[in-house]
């Protein structure tokens, strides 16, 4: 139990985000607690597809053109489409159609408030963004974070532990709401997996990569096979369980350890 | 023994971000922006061997090729040429390329991983990945009882 760090909860961008911060809190880290959730905020208004009067939603109704939007904007809608073309297609900014860069945004979103809180001198801390991590330094001196991943199959339980000094992990599944990730290849939602972990440093693509490789489904894996990096690990429908090489067993619970 | 971990660690980071900016690039004019990490990596790590060597003037002088190093992204190794206690070249000999060597996938046994799946509160976890959850899911969820524990 953490005597002298800040907690915090946020509801916002339709889910909701859990600050720890373990560095004990100066001015200056509280500042930048504060700002990181304005931020939030702030990238709600910006990208939210729900609300009419966000620039993501008047660029996709037409009424703002790209030129006219925040700076900010134009680099989410480049980084997707820099991982649309590195997963062949399998991360678009307009899934369904439809203008919706969501599946990078809130990874993003992180990845900036956790800088911010790193640069305000708060090396360590731990932000999670509706179950996408974030964790730099640790709980405590010499201990590493210990992220556990939900399993699908029952959310009172945990299927795999990572753990690490500096990590991005980001998990995308059908356990909270179902069938919402359409394979852009298809069309169609996708069903071959029931769970992806991915982890990596940088949450952005982390988030990211873990929406594209979920919509791959069966060709995640020959994917993954095929490059040096991310780590990963799988649930399938079909019953299997799956990752790629580092993840070891540990009381029986698959296990990563990133030093 | 520590430094030299640290050492090469930052060697292998400074190369990765090499390789990461320049992803299936060889060419040695692509090693400049990290020469001195790589030089310092190189130099002063325990396997580096020298092929030519020549104490003249003021400083080192020769050709060091560096043990190859594993990074996160395959196998790293640098050659560098001083002369007088100056780095005058940087190569890299060996960088992953973009589709190295296929990593195995491992597979693991289902049944037994569900007998074995960690009950929450059995083990010190500090933080919960999964599934994107709304905020009406949040309040069952073990990252909820989680922030209650240590708000």
């Amino acid at each position: 139990m953490p005597d002298a760090g800040l907690r915090h909860v946020e509801h916002v961008m339709g889910t909701v985000f859990s600050f720890d911060v373990r560095t004990p809190p100066t001015p200056e880290i509280r500042a930048a607690l504060t700002a990181a959730v304005a931020w939030l905020h702030r990238v709600d208004a910006v990208f939210s597809p729900y609300r009419p009067d966000s620039q993501i939603s008047r660029l996709r109704d037409g009424t703002l053109t790209l030129a006219d939007c925040d700076r900010d904007v134009r680099d989410v809608l480049d980084r997707c489409a820099a991982l649309g073309a590195e997963t062949g297609g399998r991360f678009t900014a307009s899934p369904g159609g439809r203008l919706d860069p969501s599946g990078l945004v809130k990874g993003w979103a992180v990845e900036h408030a956790s800088a911010l809180l790193h640069r305000a001198g708060a090396p360590d801390h731990c932000v999670n963004g509706g179950g996408d991590v974030r964790a730099r330094g640790g709980p405590a001196p010499d201990q590493p974070w210990r992220v556990g991943i939900t399993d699908p199959a029952d959310r009172t339980r945990l299927a795999a532990v990572v753990e690490g000094r500096d990590l991005a992990v980001a998990t995308s599944g059908t356990a909270e709401r179902g069938l919402h990730i359409v394979d852009p290849a298809t069309g169609r939602p996708a069903t071959a997996l029931r769970s992806i972990t991915v982890v990596g440093r940088d949450l952005t693509r982390t988030d990211a990569l873990a929406t594209a490789l979920f919509a791959m489904g069966d060709e995640a894996r020959p994917w993954l096979a095929a490059r040096p990096a991310p780590h990963a690990y799988a649930l399938t429908a079909s019953g299997r369980a799956w990752a790629t090489p580092g993840w070891h067993l540990e009381n029986g619970v698959p296990h990563l350890r990133l030093t | 023994m520590r430094r030299i971990l640290l050492s090469t660690g930052t060697t292998a980071a400074g190369i990765a971000a090499l390789v990461a900016l320049k992803p299936g690039h060889t060419a040695a004019p692509a090693a400049t922006p990290t020469a001195s990490g790589a030089a310092s990596g190189a130099a002063s790590g325990p396997a580096a061997s020298p092929t030519t060597s020549a104490a003249s003037g003021s400083g080192v002088s020769g050709t060091f090729t560096g043990d190859p190093a594993e990074t996160p992204y395959g196998p790293v190794q640098v050659q560098i040429t001083m002369k007088d206690g100056k780095l005058t070249k940087a190569t890299v000999l060996q960088v992953p390329s973009e589709h190295g060597p296929e990593r195995e996938i491992v597979e693991f046994d289902v049944p037994r991983l569900n007998a074995a799946a960690v009950a929450a509160g059995s083990a010190r976890i500090d933080t919960i990945s999964g599934a994107t959850y709304t905020s009406e899911g949040y309040r069952t969820s073990l990252q909820s009882a989680l922030d209650r524990a240590g708000a």
